[in-house]
């Protein structure tokens, strides 16, 4: 009796183990997996959760969130290096589309097509999108590119090896490689400033007011207002970027 | 920056500002290209060693050979590639799992290190302490150093050299298979890019690789045997011939699957790669690649399925295929690479990409990169050459 109770607990034993030994094969081998849906989890909400809305009903194409983020930012100056920039799409009575984006925006917008032939027309601007599910983090080799705890994707340049590889993975085109350093460079959401409880520099000079950012925490936030009175769309949705970026009045053209 | 505002005149569309410049050039087609030889040379070695495919006998150690002296260049244009090839070590010492290259470093040692570099020591044990005994000077030295101490003869030693060598076969299959299966998952894994994002792209790649693995040694071979003189072995030749149709068929089948069935399925992007490919891949793609690289030799290997012609006209033909199918998975690489970075991912318009003279980006620079394993090889021949190998059949008595 004594025997066959000591038996079938070394046996419970030796099960436990076994589920115990496999469950941690098997934990620890979903785990990056599970790493990867969430490349920064939303993590508790001792930190603001940063997201930024665009209402581009607002927006006039006046540049000056491309022009102030290139000075505020050591965005050289060439016109092949943007971390913000503005388009212009023109949709043609024949269905028909013109984008441009001169210099970024930076330069004037000139509408080349005669206005009798526009369907509508209006500007996107355009910077990162600080994604949840970042492609651009996923796939740097050294861990270089992160998510910040506030949700913002940062590069760090003095571990950056320049294989570019980011920015080959970014849908929206928010990444170059900067001539100087050699290193990805992008928007930061102006992190300097924030961190010093300044607004980024494009939201700060947009004349109408057409960008806001905040905290997706904070029920109260100004961005929370501006999502729950438009609907409001990411950019391709379809890639579940987990955009932060939400655009207000956005086209289906506009990718 | 010059160079930028050049192609700034020749943007197409509308292209997202940031994308003018293409990141990855010439240097990244050379990387799955060579590393494609590498792995396809070694899967026709293991034919022979693995699945006992006596008749390619003559080719194996080339094959070995081919494919070291290709795996050791592989990773260079890689490394002089990066905007800092300093840092390029943090991929070994902190690599960021989730990336898909991050694990090349790793891929790329294990092959080099526990793969090819052990089967060829084990192979070749032997041959290196009879030839340290035979040779003087610094060759005698060298003999030494490479037997690594191991100098023992006896039959029992040998005969675990060779098991040792088979198991290290065995694994190298799946590992070649691995390392470039993984290179086409570095491309076929970025959802961005709707030029690379498929899932066949891995295969594909492998197939390819195969393909241009096999071209190799089969154009090495016959170079070889000129130089030295000596007969070509028909019989394995035709063999390496029939093997090299058969991976072509499959290669070709897949990769027009995925044509047709981008076509087929046209998505979102299927306007735009249209252009794409009948516009400025349009010589690459259907000439170089296709053309060239596929169907000609393909016709050429068919027909010798059917009727084998005299030894006399098989030869060059042999010759010429081995060279289109080079080129043609060349030109692969390069539709692939250069292509996927020549439409913007606006969908709505191209930029433009001009192979310079000069520079580590230029032509110059890559044709070094593609010459150096040839002079590797040639290195590794003098030193130990295949044909010089002690008899066989003392090994297998």
């Amino acid at each position: 009796m004594g025997n066959e109770r000591l038996n079938s607990s070394r046996r419970n034993f030796i099960r436990k183990s076994a589920l115990l030994a496999g469950t941690l094969v098997v934990g620890s081998a979903v785990k990056p997996f599970q790493a990867m849906l969430f490349a920064a989890n939303e993590p508790e909400k001792t930190m603001p959760w940063y997201a930024i809305g665009i209402d581009i009903e607002k927006c006039i194409g006046c540049g000056s969130c491309a022009r102030a983020c290139k000075a505020e930012n050591d965005v050289p100056k060439e016109p092949f290096f943007f971390r913000s920039w503005v388009e212009q799409y023109t949709i043609k009575n024949d269905g028909t589309l013109a984008v441009q984006s001169p210099n970024g925006g930076i330069d004037d917008f000139v509408q080349t097509v005669p206005e009798a032939e526009i369907f509508k027309s209006f500007f996107v601007p355009k910077m990162c999108n600080h994604c949840a599910k970042s492609p651009c983090v996923q796939v740097c080799p050294v861990g270089a590119t992160y998510e910040s705890p506030e949700g913002i994707v940062l590069v760090d340049e003095k571990y950056c090896i320049g294989c570019r590889y980011c920015i080959q993975a970014c849908p929206y085109g928010c990444r170059y490689l900067h001539p100087e350093k050699q290193t990805a460079d992008k928007c930061t959401l102006c992190y300097h400033r924030l961190k010093k409880g300044l607004n980024p520099a494009c939201f700060d000079v947009c004349p109408t007011g057409a960008r806001i950012y905040g905290d997706l925490h904070d029920m109260n936030s100004p961005l929370h207002k501006f999502l729950k009175e438009h609907s409001t769309q990411v950019l391709k949705p379809q890639l579940n970027t987990g955009s932060k970026l939400f655009y207000n009045g956005l086209s289906s053209e506009v990718r | 920056m010059e160079h930028l505002y050049e192609m700034l005149k020749q943007v197409d569309g509308y292209i997202y500002p940031n994308e003018i410049e293409l990141h990855w050039g010439i240097l990244i087609v050379l990387y799955p290209y060579i590393t494609g030889l590498v792995a396809g040379a070694f899967i026709l070695a293991s034919l022979e060693r693995v699945f006992k495919i006596k008749v390619l006998r003559p080719t194996y150690h080339l094959a070995l050979l081919t494919a070291l002296a290709f795996l050791l260049v592989a990773i260079l244009p890689l490394v002089t590639h990066l905007g800092h090839p300093f840092r390029a070590y943090e991929i070994m010492t902190t690599p960021h799992l989730q990336s898909a290259m991050a694990i090349f470093g790793f891929v790329y040692l294990w092959y080099l290190m526990v793969v090819l570099l052990l089967e060829i020591w084990f192979d070749y044990r032997r041959d290196l302490v009879l030839w340290a005994e035979q040779s003087t000077g610094i060759k005698r030295r060298l003999y030494k150093i490479l037997t690594l101490g191991v100098t023992d003869l006896s039959p029992k030693t040998i005969a675990w050299d060779e098991k040792l060598g088979f198991i290290v076969t065995v694994v190298g299959i799946p590992s070649a298979f691995l390392l470039h299966g993984y290179v086409g998952f570095i491309f076929g894994s970025i959802k961005a890019n709707p030029w690379w994002s498929s899932v066949l792209m891995p295969v594909i790649f492998l197939l390819s690789a195969m393909v241009s693995g096999i071209a190799m040694v089969m154009f090495l071979y016959m170079v070889v045997s000129r130089i030295r003189k000596v007969k070509i072995d028909m019989p394995c030749l035709d063999e390496i011939g029939k093997f090299l149709f058969m991976v072509l068929i499959l290669d070709f089948t897949l990769e027009s699957l995925d044509q047709v069935h981008r076509i087929y399925e046209a998505e979102e992007s299927f306007e735009i790669l249209h252009m794409l490919v009948n516009g400025k891949l349009n010589i690459t793609l259907f000439i170089m690649q296709g053309l060239v690289g596929t169907i000609i030799p393909l016709a050429i290997l068919g027909f010798f399925r059917i009727h084998l012609p005299k030894e006399k006209i098989r030869k060059p033909l042999y010759m010429l295929s081995g060279l289109m199918v080079l080129v043609g998975v060349f030109f692969m690489r390069w539709n692939v690479v250069i292509g996927g970075q020549l439409f913007s991912k606006s969908f709505l318009g191209f930029t433009n990409f001009k192979l310079g003279m000069i520079g580590a980006e230029g032509y110059l620079m890559a044709i070094f990169w593609l010459v150096l394993p040839f002079c590797i090889l040639s290195f590794f021949l003098w030193l130990v050459p295949p044909w010089k190998k002690h008899a066989e059949a003392e090994l297998t008595e």
